[in-house]
Formats: C-alpha cells, sequence, structure tokens
C-alpha cells in the first residue's frame, strides 16, 4: 500500500490541480496494474464495502486505547473525521512489516469484512491496527468508511487516466461513466490507446451543462434572439434514454443506471429504433404540468418499484435532444439539426415528450414568459445557441445558458450549529435556521424550517463560528443550541409539504443568501407566511 | 508577566514583572514608559507576604511558570508551556506543588508532537522541492515564538540552507531579539527589492499569517505554502487554511506532555484553564484527580496558537 499511500500525500500536499493530475498520472502509469485497478475504483468514489459501523470502530479503539467512548467522541467532534481520529489516537503498530500491495489490503483484508461477524470484524481490524500506521492507518480507515474524498475531483482523475491512456478527456470521460467493476482487463481496456470500442450500450455521452445567466439577456450580451432557441427549465433528473443492442437504459447525470426505478421509461424506450440516445429530464407528471419534484424522489428510493405506485406518481421523460441516431454521433451538428431529428424520432408515446421550443421576437419577450415559470412549475428557461455542437461537460461557455427565476427568500434565526465535513471539520458551518411558529413576526416560538450550509464567505464563516463559540447555551449530539440572535435570509427554490419535519414544510436548495446582521430576531418571517407559499404553489 | 504574547501581556499598566530573559521580548510589547523588572529564574522575591518565584515554561524565549507560596501551601501557574526542549529558550522544569494551574490547548489524546528532527527534515525536503521546482517556500508562523523557532530548526538541521532567507518585519523584531539572547538563527533580511531578489525562486519567507492574499506577499510568487503550527496535526485545519503543507510544530504541551507534567509536580489538586478545559477536567477525574475549571477571560484574542487557526487574517 506503499505507493498508493505516496500517491495519497503527493495530492493531498498540494493546491495545485496540475500538480494532482501529474501525481495521478504517474501512479496510473507506474503502479502494478492489479492495485492500480483497485485506486481507481476509489478514487472514483466507489464504496468497497458497506462501511463499518462507527459504533463499532469506537468501541474497538476504546479497548485499544483505554479510552472512554466520550472521549473518543470529544475527539472524533473535534477533529471532524473518525478515520483520521482513530489514527491520531491508537497506539503505535507493531513492528514493522513489509508492504502489502493495494490489492492484497483490498482483498485479503477489507473485501472480507462485509461478511465477516462483529466478533471477526472486531479481530481483523485489530489486526490491522498492528499492522499498519500513520498515513497508512489513515487510509486503511478511508476504505473501510465508505466515503472516501481522496482529494482530487473526479474531473482530476479523468484527465490524468486519459494523459496516461494518451486519449482525448472526453474520451476518458465516456469510457469511464456507467459501471467499473475493478479487474485487471477493465483497468487495461480503460487504458488502451484506441478507440474502436463505441459499440458499448451500456455507455452515455458526458452530459452538456449550461452555465447560469446571472443578468437578463440584451442584443448586446447575447446577440439577436433569432440565434437562440429556448425551452423551459425542467426541474427533475437529467437523464440519457439508450436504445443500444436491443437494450433500453437510463443513465442519470450522476453517472448512476436508473432505469429500474422507472420501468416505463424503460417500455417507453423499447420503442425507439436502435441506435438511439436522447437527452432530457425525467419529470414527475401531472397531465399537463409538471409535480414537485419530491415526487420524484419517493421513486429513487425504492430499488424495485410494484407496479401499482406509477398510478400515484406518473413519469415522464421530457427529451430536448438527440445525441445519437440510427448509430451515427449527431454532437458534433448543430442545435436545429438535432432538434429535427428529435422531433423524427419520438415514438409518440405518452411517456415519452418533447420538450417544447418557446418562440419569442426579442429579449423583453422572453423575460416576460420567463415570469410565468413557477405557475408552470418550472425553475426559469434554457437558452441553447442555434448553430452550437453538444459540448462535454461545462468546458465551453456561451452555447448553453440557464436563465432561472429569482429563488424565493425567507428572514431565519439560528438556532444550531454543527460541524461542517472535509475541509470545514473544524469549523461550525452547518446551521439550522427557524421562523416564528404562528403569523406574528417576534411571537411565539422560533420552529426549525431548514439547515444550509452554503452562501457564506470564508470570512463570515470565521465571524459565525466565532459567535457560536461565545453563544452556545447546550449540546445535543454534534448539534449545538445557539442563542437565537443571528438573521440570515435564506433563498430557497421550492417549498413541499412534509410530515417528516415538525414545521410541516420542506425547502429545496436553502441556502445562505445574506446574513442579516441588521436585523433582529424579532424580524424573522413566520411559519404562516412560508405555508401561504405552498398553498399559492401550483399543483 | 508569564511570556510576552499578547493574550498574556497586555499594555496598559505602570509596571510589570517577568523573567529577566524575557525583559526585552515583553519590552517589544508595552509602552516605553512602562517599568519592567526582571527575575532571574528560581530567584524568589517577596510580594504583600508571599514567596513568588519564576520558572522556565519552555514556551518561548523568557517564558515563565508561575510559583507562589504562602504559609507553607505552593501553588504554580504554568502559564503556556512545552515539555520538549528546543534550543531557542531554556528548557521547561517541573515545579512540585501543593496546586497547579495547568493550560490546556492541546488537552486532546489527537495531539501527540513527533521530534522536531522530523519535522525539520521534512521542511528542508519541502524547501529544497520548491526551489528544484523555482518557487519561493513561505512558511507562515506567528511573529513571536513560532518563527523563530522555525528558523532555529532549520539553521541547526542542516550545514548550509538551500537559500536565502526573509522575513516579515514583524518577524524580525524578535529575531534581532533572541539572535541577542544567543539563540542560533540564520541571516536574514527584511523584504527589500534586493533581498526579493535574491531569494525569490529559492528562498525562504518566513511571515505571520495574515500576509497571505497581501500585496506583500505576492511579490514572492511564485510560492509554495506551509503553515507551522501544532493545528496542522488535524489535516481539515490544514485544507482550510488553503496552504500546501502543514508542518507540526507547537510551543505547547501535547496531551502526554500535559498528563505527565501533572504527575510530575505531585500536586493534589489541578485548575484546568486556557483549551480543553472541561475535557481535560473530566479526563483527569476519571483518574481520581481533584481537577477543575478555571475560567480565562483572555481566550480568542491572542497572537499565539491558542485556539485553531479561523481565517488568514486571525492571528489565533
Amino acid at each position: 500500500m506503499r505507493r498508493f499511500t505516496q500517491l495519497f500525500l503527493e495530492v493531498d500536499r498540494t493546491t495545485r490541480t496540475s500538480e494532482k493530475t501529474a501525481a495521478l498520472r504517474r501512479y496510473f502509469e507506474e503502479a502494478p496494474p492489479e492495485d492500480a485497478a483497485w485506486a481507481l475504483a476509489v478514487l472514483t468514489g466507489q464504496k468497497l464495502i458497506r462501511r463499518v459501523s462507527y459504533k463499532r470502530l469506537r468501541a474497538w479503539a476504546g479497548e485499544a486505547t483505554g479510552y472512554g467512548d466520550w472521549l473518543l467522541g470529544e475527539c472524533h467532534s473535534s477533529v471532524g473525521d473518525l478515520s483520521e481520529t482513530l489514527s491520531l489516537i491508537l497506539p503505535p503498530a507493531k513492528a514493522p512489516r513489509p508492504d502489502e500491495p493495494l490489492r492484497r489490503v483490498v482483498e485479503e483484508r477489507i473485501l472480507p469484512l462485509a461478511q465477516m461477524t462483529e466478533a471477526e470484524q472486531r479481530t481483523a481490524l485489530l489486526g490491522a491496527w498492528d499492522a499498519f500506521d500513520g498515513t497508512e492507518r489513515f487510509l486503511f480507515h478511508k476504505l473501510i468508511s465508505g466515503n472516501f474524498r481522496f482529494g482530487a475531483a473526479r474531473k482530476v482523475v479523468v484527465n490524468a487516466l486519459a494523459a496516461a491512456a494518451g486519449v482525448d478527456p472526453a474520451v476518458m470521460q465516456h469510457r469511464l461513466s456507467g459501471r467499473y467493476t475493478p479487474s485487471v482487463a477493465a483497468f487495461g481496456a480503460l487504458l488502451s490507446a484506441d478507440d474502436g470500442d463505441n459499440d458499448d450500450p451500456a455507455r452515455p455521452y458526458p452530459f452538456y451543462l449550461a452555465h447560469q445567466l446571472d443578468d437578463p439577456p440584451t442584443v448586446h450580451a447575447m446577440g439577436q434572439p433569432s440565434d437562440w432557441r429556448a425551452e423551459w427549465k425542467w426541474d427533475g433528473i437529467r437523464a440519457q434514454l439508450i436504445r443500444r443492442s436491443g437494450q433500453t437504459l437510463l443513465w442519470s447525470r450522476g453517472d448512476e443506471l436508473i432505469t429500474d426505478a422507472f420501468p416505463e421509461l424503460r417500455a417507453a424506450g423499447d420503442l425507439l429504433s436502435d441506435g438511439t440516445v436522447l437527452d432530457g429530464e425525467v419529470l414527475a407528471w401531472d397531465e399537463d404540468q409538471p409535480l414537485p419534484f419530491g415526487s420524484l424522489q419517493k421513486r429513487l428510493n425504492r430499488k424495485r418499484v410494484e407496479m401499482m405506485l406509477f398510478v400515484d406518481v406518473p413519469v415522464v421523460f421530457m427529451a430536448y435532444d438527440a445525441l445519437e441516431a440510427d448509430g451515427q454521433d449527431l454532437r458534433q451538428t448543430d442545435t436545429d439539426a438535432r432538434r429535427a431529428v428529435l422531433e423524427r424520432l419520438l415514438p409518440g408515446d405518452a411517456a415519452l415528450r418533447l420538450s417544447p421550443l418557446i418562440a419569442f421576437e426579442s429579449w423583453d419577450e422572453l423575460a416576460v414568459l420567463r415570469a410565468e415559470s413557477r405557475d408552470r412549475g418550472v425553475e426559469g428557461v434554457m437558452l441553447k445557441r442555434a448553430e452550437a455542437s453538444y459540448g462535454t461537460g461545462r468546458t465551453d461557455r456561451g452555447s448553453w445558458w440557464k436563465w432561472k427565476v429569482d429563488p424565493y427568500t425567507v428572514d431565519c434565526v439560528m438556532v444550531y450549529a454543527q460541524r461542517g465535513t472535509g475541509r470545514r471539520s473544524t469549523l461550525y458551518t452547518d446551521y439550522t435556521f427557524a421562523v416564528w411558529d404562528g403569523d406574528e413576526r417576534g411571537q411565539g416560538e422560533l420552529v426549525p424550517v431548514t439547515k444550509a450550509y452554503s452562501g457564506l464567505t470564508d470570512e463570515e464563516f470565521a465571524k459565525v463560528d466565532r459567535f457560536i463559540r461565545g453563544h452556545s447555551t447546550g449540546k445535543k449530539g454534534s448539534f449545538r443550541e445557539v442563542k437565537p440572535e443571528l438573521v440570515f435570509e435564506i433563498a430557497f427554490e421550492g417549498i413541499n409539504a412534509s410530515d417528516r419535519h415538525k414545521s410541516g414544510v420542506a425547502l429545496r436548495f436553502p441556502r445562505m443568501h445574506r446574513w442579516r446582521t441588521e436585523k433582529k430576531p424579532t424580524e424573522a418571517d413566520t411559519l404562516g407566511s412560508l405555508k401561504r407559499l405552498l398553498d399559492a404553489r401550483p399543483s | 508577566m508569564t511570556h510576552a504574547h499578547s493574550d498574556h501581556a497586555t499594555p496598559g499598566s505602570q509596571r510589570y514583572l517577568c523573567s529577566d530573559v524575557g525583559k526585552p521580548v515583553l519590552a517589544q510589547r508595552v509602552h516605553a514608559e512602562a517599568e519592567i523588572e526582571g527575575l532571574p529564574y528560581g530567584k524568589a522575591t517577596t510580594i504583600n507576604g508571599v514567596t513568588v518565584s519564576l520558572h522556565p515554561a519552555g514556551h518561548l524565549l523568557g517564558s515563565a511558570q508561575v510559583r507562589v507560596e504562602q504559609r507553607g501551601r505552593v501553588e504554580v501557574v504554568s502559564g503556556d508551556y512545552k515539555v520538549a526542549p528546543d534550543g531557542t529558550c531554556a528548557a521547561f522544569e517541573v515545579v512540585p506543588c501543593d496546586r497547579f494551574i495547568t493550560e490546556s490547548t492541546f488537552g486532546l489524546p489527537v495531539y501527540r508532537w513527533r521530534g522536531d528532527d522530523e519535522t525539520t527534515t521534512e521542511m528542508l525536503a519541502w524547501w529544497g522541492g520548491n526551489r528544484d521546482a523555482g518557487r519561493t517556500s513561505v512558511v507562515f508562523a506567528y511573529a513571536l515564538g513560532k518563527a523563530q523557532r522555525v528558523l532555529h530548526m532549520l539553521q541547526t538541521g542542516v550545514d548550509e540552507l538551500p537559500g536565502p532567507v526573509v522575513v516579515h518585519g514583524a518577524v524580525k523584531r524578535f529575531v534581532d531579539v533572541y539572535r541577542d539572547a544567543g539563540v542560533a538563527l540564520p541571516e536574514v533580511d527584511t523584504s527589500t527589492d534586493g533581498s526579493r531578489k535574491a531569494c525569490k525562486g529559492k528562498g525562504l519567507v518566513v511571515a505571520p499569517p495574515s500576509v497571505l492574499g497581501t500585496p506583500w506577499l505576492r511579490k514572492f510568487a511564485p510560492y509554495s505554502t506551509a503553515f507551522a503550527s501544532g493545528w496542522m496535526a488535524i489535516r481539515g485545519n490544514r485544507r482550510r487554511r488553503g496552504v500546501d503543507r502543514g508542518f507540526v510544530v507547537s510551543d505547547h504541551a501535547d496531551w502526554p506532555g500535559l498528563l505527565d507534567t501533572i504527575r510530575a509536580t505531585g500536586c493534589r489538586s489541578v485548575g484546568v484553564t486556557h483549551g480543553y478545559t472541561e475535557v481535560l477536567v473530566r479526563y483527569l477525574r476519571e483518574q481520581g484527580m481533584d481537577a477543575d475549571v478555571v475560567p480565562t477571560r483572555y481566550e480568542g484574542e491572542s497572537d499565539s496558537e491558542k485556539e485553531p487557526p479561523m481565517t488568514t487574517d486571525d492571528h489565533g
């Protein structure tokens, strides 16, 4: 595991992406393929096993160190990461041992943990603590913890692998999207130089992503409206529907295969001819309107969906682009050409819809139409340059824009704080916010409505962190109760009724919009005003 | 005064008492007119019928523990202290007492320091690597104590340093004081056109963390950054700082250091202040000791490594 540890340190010890990429590339080129195959799985975020429970790890660490569980808890909460905490407090390893290759560590020490009883796991862990020290011990814990963030974004890993293989990063992303099963053969295939294996039906194209448009479009900034095509910005799951080699597959943008969750879309895809790839949005749909995003999540959370459930949550695939037709990659053709193909391809099945174009003559007219977004249950409008090809990721700026409607905002009082994770594990950066429970500001009680952890600058986070440390009124697990004094404007994209929350509402994409230092907690908003938003929402 | 960090030594008083070694250090921190009395380590004086003496705390140049005795009862206030000797100040001495008031900045079992030698080797390797890549090496360290300690570690760690050294003015003041006290330190320059030219791409810059993002620092670009602090033992602290490297160099006692010292004083009662007070008190009580929290008014406004570094402009 030494070479892998060295890679980790090289990546961890620089903030420069070029150096991280170079270190990864060297590793892919130099490390034995049987080790690198596993390293790649870990680097791309695959879990090796269902994680060994924190409770057990802490109990065994208590035995090994003699420290009470409360003290391990204090350490864990201060460090913010159990793997690191354990590597710091456990006694040094017994004797120095010869290096164990990563493959052996994974196959002989880690994968077997999944089948073990608690007692066997304990023996295995105590054995590992004797074998590994320092950074190796930290990495071992990370490998069994199921959420290893290596310090290199997926894109960096993909670029490094592409460089090692001598292929275009887009090609590597294409090869990597889908299911990678670690093996010497699979790793070798990824690293192979030729690109003659486009027949694999299981691989989506890299999604082309839109940039956010902050200011209303003008002729000066965007050019003539006639050079652009507009559509509604749907609020669902971005996905590719693929029909190849007699199979239908639905891939989400997170590179997850979600076909099983949406059998009616599979059935609709089966009607497409072979060699077809559509880009679009999976939406919960009722007659002529999308349903709130929350109704889709119910589906995703179930692995096997009973046919009867469809009646409750009907789902459609709203197609807006054709990436492949008759086995031909269309991505280099322009927007209008792909649109023409798309309109020809759709079989007229109710579950497979065509995202309509919005007709507009001027930017002002589009602005007026955009204002209808909330009533239509969409997030705003999309703009696609008529002559643009279908790009990769978010790299080339200027061809696709999302012009979202302004978010909702609500003034809330901070009532609880938790430490962040990763880079922010030593700071209080995750906050719970409350509003007044009745209809009167400053009357009744504060009821928590949402959590948020983004939107402040590092400086603001440091100030808030300091306030929390000085104004904590108690502790509940990892939550610190905070004196209700700070007011924040929370921006959010939508609101749903929720019986899982005491407040009865759940906000979508909440984030801190502004720290209202000029406001007193008595000036925060009320639950009544939020609930009225719920009623006004189109159903 | 136990030592001259600003959370312990504040200007405004007319008279100060500190160790005689610490006098020139403290003089940098208080009014020029203030009267500073220096007391040699171990020498007793009597104030209002209480016998008072100062003893080395190993924290920085002139740092002291305060021993007070009256009617046979002895109490010792540790101030900030570090157990391992380091060559920039008198080594910590255990002072037997009835009650010991200890700091607890690093009072968690996750903090266990390695020897300085290993860290020195790492720093020199990092500096050499940067020089080979044509980058300046920038170490962020608190201006009093830590900066001189880092310079001393490098100076005594190798026959010839990989390149010239430039320090920030805030660091330079105390480099001079340390050098006058006989501490081995490399030749250093402040930032001038000439010194920057010699330093850029190969030398070392030692500056307080507050220079990050300022034009003062940008003139040394391209550079690689490191932070020297006990807090760097935790990966999250370093990543949040946004520096390339973290070197674990602390001027406080680690967890074993705190426990060993408490035991060695033979005290029957422990007061815990400044840091993880509640954790250490609870642990000591579990071990059957009489321990309590001693509140402080001076947390969170220091220029030492008293609390985890928050942002770049915060000296914490």
